[in-house]
């Protein structure tokens, strides 16, 4: 029989002296050249996996037992300075968050060249010319002066194609891919593994893609291997699997992945609760000392209106003004031109009475439930704050109203806890409670799951539906991922560098998208019918 | 340090200034001599059984001096920096906060104050204020404010970007409330570590000022005044500079540990381990 690539037995990481798991006892293998996807929610022990079978485990965290063996030797018995041989030139490894894993006092060649110097044989005028093969390869647009440039004059998503083109230079026979996209937008995503896959398929590198998302692994795996609480739960071929899943944690996992909803569309009728006329926001462009400099349009000359009790959702990939224009409309960030009408009424400028109307009607939930919640308050006082500028009742109708509310968004009996000492779902939450415990006519819903796991998004989602379904709020949702907002949005707006490019009634963008920004939105998607 | 639990800390810091105060309250009453007595004749005795710190260079009896002078030093430091932590806090909150025209302005004096060793902008200071308990108090709280606004105004400029903030301004709280409530307590933990090291400073500053003749006027003992005074006798006589260095090395010791722990109390995501 040929030997596996990577051959992992009985592997077991623990932390605190064995108390905690977070890989209990797997074993699988990786032959050479194929792509295996692990798949896992946060704490499933996936991350962990892939760490240590390169020997980079975060500190706290130990190889309890087991064996990792590539190419025959177990790693975990190899010394240090023979698992340094094997790291970058025979397993290479891409990191999740590109904007920190570039060092941001180097250029991009002594980065890309550190690692063919430490490796290889090759002079450096040979390193020169490899480096910018290997950027062409990753389609950048002028490698030469790229290799000149810091990290920081590259977006994310060319940081991580960066990344990907130094580690593929020492043409590893494994490549571990750590949530190589979660940062991105989807059509990033999609671009960096198109170009991860076919790079891997021409040098006949193996990938170990660790992803939460299940919609990436019917694209692009081989294989697939399930994880929960440190243990594979399934196993199998990629498609099969996701087809016809065999066990329930899987079934849960494929079930997460949204998909379209019949919906009961709803009439834009009446006076629109929010509408948004030729409204520009400007960034930067103010008087300095001898010159003017120019300013950058986030959003330029949008036309807007949000009906009540139907949510719009606004989509478009990063850069393109989405979430200013959802902060914009909320006059969290002013406007600089066009007009904003609250009920049919100007309030652009408006200060005083119709202001604080405005104000208290509309309301809004953060993408980041780790930073929207101030840590140093209960969460029962930060649900009840919004309450301190109504009108007319009592410090036990307030109480009454939290109550109430905690339970309408499933935490019930949680008031007194930290933020801390919830999960980012439970913040979530929270920061939806928040918006909702004044019956606002409006909520702005930023990238509201954009940080969650999958399960964890149909989770809130459904509630958001709930929700809306029981208080007639409307909801502007502001996403990069079509896929999320299929099963929300009644009617879609795109939005391609602070214009909006296509808008439409949910059935209609995506059965038959007229604009290319559109159909190139909808094709990166990670959506399960796309494939299957 | 970070291995002793926590409640040992709090313990042994507790103790410690709880002794310091003990010793300054008992001394409005009690003390086993009259710490300004002068007596010739018993000038630089050692220890004994009769003083127990021995005498000074003058013959009074050290342990009445160290009871004494703990009132002056800890109220002259604790008042000095908390003079300071509210001054400073304030502008910085506000440099922090308003950001333009406002903090360039507050930070260049700021800066410019910053630019003088801080024992020299209070040795300024107390020229202009005069020799006294409440001018060193004010000398100092001026002089080190502007180390308490410079770190608050960090602490709220990378606070003031996140989220919960424009959470707060969306459900329409003003902007003095969302300062109040929720910029300035996420600011706590930096600058209690900064007030137990300052508390220190503080009482090494009225030493020092002392010293020169600008501390709190002779023949009333503190610390810091012994401290400088034993200085000549340190070889003949070295319980002189012994006792006060003690004492305050033994405070400061409990300060920082009460920082501590008092931060970590403050910070609700370490209240759980």
């Amino acid at each position: 029989m040929r030997q596996p690539l990577l051959d992992i037995q009985g592997l077991r990481v623990t932390a605190a002296g064995g108390r905690i798991v977070a890989v209990d006892g797997i074993s699988f293998h990786v032959e050479a050249g194929e792509i295996l996807a692990v798949v896992g929610e946060s704490g499933s022990g996936k991350t962990a996996t892939g760490r240590a079978v390169i020997g980079l485990l975060p500190p706290g965290l130990t190889c309890s037992g087991g064996a990792i063996r590539f190419r025959g030797e177990d790693l975990l018995a190899a010394s240090s300075s023979r698992i340094r041989e094997f790291r970058g030139a025979e397993i290479g490894m891409v990191f999740q968050e590109p904007m920190v894993s570039l060092n941001p006092a180097m250029t991009i060649g002594a980065q890309m060249e550190e690692g063919m110097a430490l490796h290889t044989a090759l002079s450096r005028a040979e390193i020169r010319a490899a480096c910018i093969a290997m950027l062409k390869r990753v389609q950048i647009r002028d490698p030469e002066q790229c290799l000149a440039a810091y990290p920081h004059e590259f977006s994310g998503g060319m940081r991580q194609r960066i990344m990907l083109a130094s580690v593929m230079m020492l043409k590893p026979a494994l490549l571990i891919a750590d949530e190589p996209t979660t940062a991105l937008d989807t059509l990033s995503q999609r671009e960096i593994l198109d170009l991860m896959v076919g790079l891997a398929r021409d040098e006949g590198t193996a990938v170990l893609l660790i992803t939460h998302n299940l919609g990436l692994v019917a694209r692009y795996a081989d294989r697939a291997i399930v994880m929960q609480r440190g243990r594979i739960v399934e196993e199998g071929e990629a498609r099969s699997l996701l087809a016809s899943p065999q066990q329930a944690y899987t079934q849960a996992l494929v079930d997460a992945l949204p998909r379209r909803l019949p919906r009961i569309r709803r009439q834009s009728e009446g006076t629109p609760v929010l509408e948004a006329r030729a409204l520009e926001v400007q960034y930067g462009g103010r008087q300095r000392l001898f010159r003017r400099t120019p300013g950058v349009k986030a959003v330029n000359g949008v036309d807007l209106a949000i009906y009540p009790g139907e949510t719009v959702a606004l989509v478009g990939g990063s850069g393109s003004g989405k979430t200013t224009l959802g902060r914009a409309m909320l006059r969290l960030v002013e406007p600089t031109g066009g007009q904003l009408l609250f009920r049919g009424e100007d309030i652009t400028r408006a200060k005083g009475e119709a202001y604080r109307r405005f104000r208290l009607a509309c309301q809004i939930v953060f993408q980041d439930p780790y930073s929207s919640l101030d840590p140093r308050q209960r969460i029962g006082s930060i649900v009840m704050e919004p309450l301190r500028h109504e009108p007319g009742i009592s410090q036990a109708e307030k109480r009454e109203r939290v109550l109430k509310t905690f339970e309408d968004v499933g935490l019930p009996g949680f008031e007194d806890r930290f933020p801390h000492q919830l999960s980012g779902g439970q913040r979530q939450r929270v920061a939806i409670a928040r918006a909702i415990v004044r019956h606002p006519a409006l909520v702005v819903a930023d990238e509201p799951v954009s940080a969650l796991d999958m399960t964890v998004q149909k989770q809130i989602l459904t509630l958001f539906r709930r929700l809306q379904q029981e208080r007639g709020f409307a909801c502007l949702f502001v996403s990069h991922d079509l896929a999320a907002v299929e099963e929300v949005a009644d009617r879609v707006i795109v939005m391609q560098q602070g214009k909006l490019v296509e808008e439409g009634d949910r059935d209609g963008i995506f059965d038959c998208p007229r604009h290319p920004y559109t159909r190139a939105l909808l094709e990166a998607a990670p959506r399960l019918e796309a494939i299957a | 340090m970070a291995r002793i639990p926590l409640k040992a800390n709090a313990l042994i810091g507790g103790l410690l200034v709880g002794g310091t105060l003990l010793m300054a309250a008992t001394s409005v009453v009690w003390t086993p001599r009259n710490p300004l007595a002068v007596a010739l004749r018993q000038r630089l005795k050692p220890p004994s059984p009769d003083f127990w710190l021995g005498t000074d260079e003058v013959g009074r009896d050290v342990l009445s001096r160290i009871m004494a002078g703990a009132g002056t030093s800890v109220m002259v430091a604790g008042l000095a920096v908390l003079a300071a932590v509210l001054l400073g806090s304030t502008l910085g909150l506000i440099a922090g906060f308003l950001r333009g025209w406002v903090d360039r302005a507050l930070m260049g004096i700021n800066d410019a104050l910053l630019a003088f060793p801080g024992i020299l902008l209070a040795l300024g200071l107390m020229a202009v204020i005069g020799a006294s308990q409440w001018g060193i108090v004010l000398a100092l709280g001026l002089a080190y404010a502007p180390t308490v606004a410079r770190v608050v105004r960090g602490a709220v400029l990378s606070i003031r970007e996140r989220e919960f903030v424009e959470a707060s301004r969306s459900i329409g709280n003003g902007e003095g409330y969302t300062m109040w409530r929720h910029v300035l307590p996420n600011t706590a933990s930096p600058v209690i570590v900064l007030a137990t090291s300052m508390f220190g400073w503080a009482i090494l500053a009225e030493s020092a000022l002392s010293f020169l003749g600008l501390g709190v006027p002779p023949p009333a003992p503190t610390w810091g005044n012994m401290l400088a005074a034993a200085r000549p006798y340190m070889e003949s006589a070295v319980w002189l500079s012994l006792a006060p260095g003690l004492c305050i090395a033994l405070t400061l010791l409990g300060v920082n540990l009460l920082g501590d722990a008092l931060r970590d109390r403050l910070d609700p995501r370490s209240t759980e381990r």
